[in-house]
């Protein structure tokens, strides 16, 4: 089916909303840095994973896991453990970016369906169809720097189902080779799992306004009516030549809300809603809106117009100042 | 929506106590009505740690520690610190909002340990509201029900 809703689960109450809501699919990690949220306190035990499993599995939906974080030569053992276990549990489909991984996946589970982690940085049909031949990849993650019109190229070329980002927190989009919160904290998202270790995170409240730090390193300082962004090092405002601005990437959420008829037209096989690391109520909230939408493009494509209460309740949840259709529109090429 | 605005005079009588009597409180009725429903957390790295809850339009601040056996008033310095107005800590508690939501619109502010208010954050995410309605005593849970469903 074209069009899969999936969406994101920190928490089985979190993987439960999901499917109440009209997820067709819920993603989720492991205890571990083997995932990109590897926040305490959130993820799955694996009798928690199981439990998400049956819930879904009862309802017709399916539950793929995120192992998309790279491998440490030290701890090798941890992410084919994880491969292990996801085997063992059933599970839908796995994400995987590195390629050491998949030769694992596919030589001792050839019956595991693997997706291409967004991590894996793949932006052509050529490296799609790369991890295809070799590994079998049966759907490949699109990282959100490509126009549609290469996103439809890609799709053109390729046997392997696409899936885009539809809505949530942007990232300056070096998909799988970020290093820059490492030059802060040692860690970076692609070995640690996270972009900014809480451990290393500092919100006060001064009297000229909400300062975060990382590792002691000022990120910004919020003016009492702006609103606030996740705690990472892009996302920061620093003095550049004697001014103070957002020098890499305004904080600002994806919502490709509008897009969703060309994204149909062009058969793309899944949506993907970030933020396995909040809440089940934005959980709730999200997956309601992007099934009815979906919904309502598969029956009037042509006369599809988001709502405007849909565009209210997304911009709501969104971090930072406000949404962006991101590299799928862009009139430059 | 419900009228979840504080009485001002109240507010301001509220404001005027000293620290601990609130904090005796907020722990005597906490162990009461919800620790047999939080007791089933994964407590480990959450004991023995200092917390404090500001409610500003209230102008409430409670201090607590917690041991195996539940919460007690803690008087030193917090290692992390929840700021909101009690409307939108009702509106936490009901699940009707996201934490993150409500932190980037600048309605809930946390200082101090962020591993630790992450951790805190994680763990009552994972709480699966009808066992925790289930251990409610009744009364609170008709309530906490009537609010989850407005």
């Amino acid at each position: 089916m074209p069009l899969d809703l999936v969406c994101p689960a920190g928490s089985l109450v979190s993987l439960k909303v999901a499917v109440d809501n009209g997820a067709d699919a819920v993603y989720m990690g492991f205890r571990d840095n083997t995932n990109a949220r590897a926040f305490p306190g959130l993820n799955f035990d694996e009798a928690q994973a199981a439990e998400g499993l049956r819930y879904a599995h009862e309802r017709g939906r399916r539950v793929l896991l995120a192992l998309n974080t790279y491998p440490q030569t030290d701890s090798w053992s941890r992410w084919t453990g994880a491969v292990d276990r996801a085997a063992k549990l059933g599970i839908d489909a796995v994400i995987l970016a590195d390629p050491g991984l998949m030769r694992y996946a596919v030589k001792h589970y050839p019956n595991l369906r693997l997706h291409l982690s967004v991590q894996g940085s793949a932006t052509s049909y050529e490296a799609v169809n790369f991890y295809r031949e070799h590994f079998g990849i049966q759907r490949a993650v699109l990282p959100r720097v490509l126009s549609l019109p290469q996103v439809e190229n890609v799709v053109k070329n390729t046997e392997v189902e696409i899936e885009l980002f539809g809505f949530g927190g942007l990232c300056v989009m070096v998909e799988g080779r970020c290093l820059l919160s490492s030059y802060c904290t040692g860690e970076s998202p692609n070995s640690a799992g996270v972009c900014s270790p809480a451990k290393s995170v500092e919100w006060k409240d001064t009297p000229t306004g909400l300062e975060s730090r990382l590792n002691g390193v000022l990120l910004d300082r919020y003016g009492k009516d702006e609103k606030a962004g996740y705690p990472t090092l892009c996302k920061g405002r620093f003095e550049v030549g004697g001014e103070t601005y957002y020098a890499i990437e305004e904080p600002t959420s994806l919502n490709t809300l509008d897009l969703l008829p060309e994204m149909l037209k062009m058969g793309i096989g899944a949506i993907k809603i970030e933020g396995r690391q909040r809440s089940p109520a934005y959980v709730a909230q999200v997956t309601k809106v992007w099934r009815a939408a979906i919904d309502a493009v598969k029956k009037n494509a042509e006369g599809f117009k988001p709502a405007p209460a849909w565009q209210a309740e997304l911009n709501k949840l969104s971090e930072g100042q406000s949404h962006t259709l991101g590299a799928y529109h862009r009139p430059w090429k | 929506m419900m009228n979840l605005a504080f009485p001002p005079l109240l507010a301001n009588v509220v404001a005027r106590l000293p620290v601990t009597p609130p904090s005796l409180a907020f722990s005597a009725l906490a162990n009461r009505l919800l620790w047999p429903a939080l007791k089933t957390l994964d407590w480990q790295s959450l004991v023995g740690r200092r917390y404090a809850i500001r409610v500003k339009d209230i102008g409430l601040s409670v201090r607590f520690t917690v041991t195996q056996r539940g919460f007690a008033p803690d008087s030193g310095a917090p290692e992390l610190t929840i700021s909101a107005n009690a409307r939108d800590f009702l509106l936490l508690l009901s699940r009707r909002e996201d934490p993150d939501t409500l932190f980037f619109s600048r309605r809930l502010v946390s200082e101090g340990d962020t591993a630790l208010g992450l951790t805190v954050k994680n763990q009552l995410d994972a709480l699966d509201p009808e066992a925790v309605l289930r251990q409610l005593p009744a009364p609170l849970a008709r309530a906490a029900q009537r609010m989850m469903a407005t």
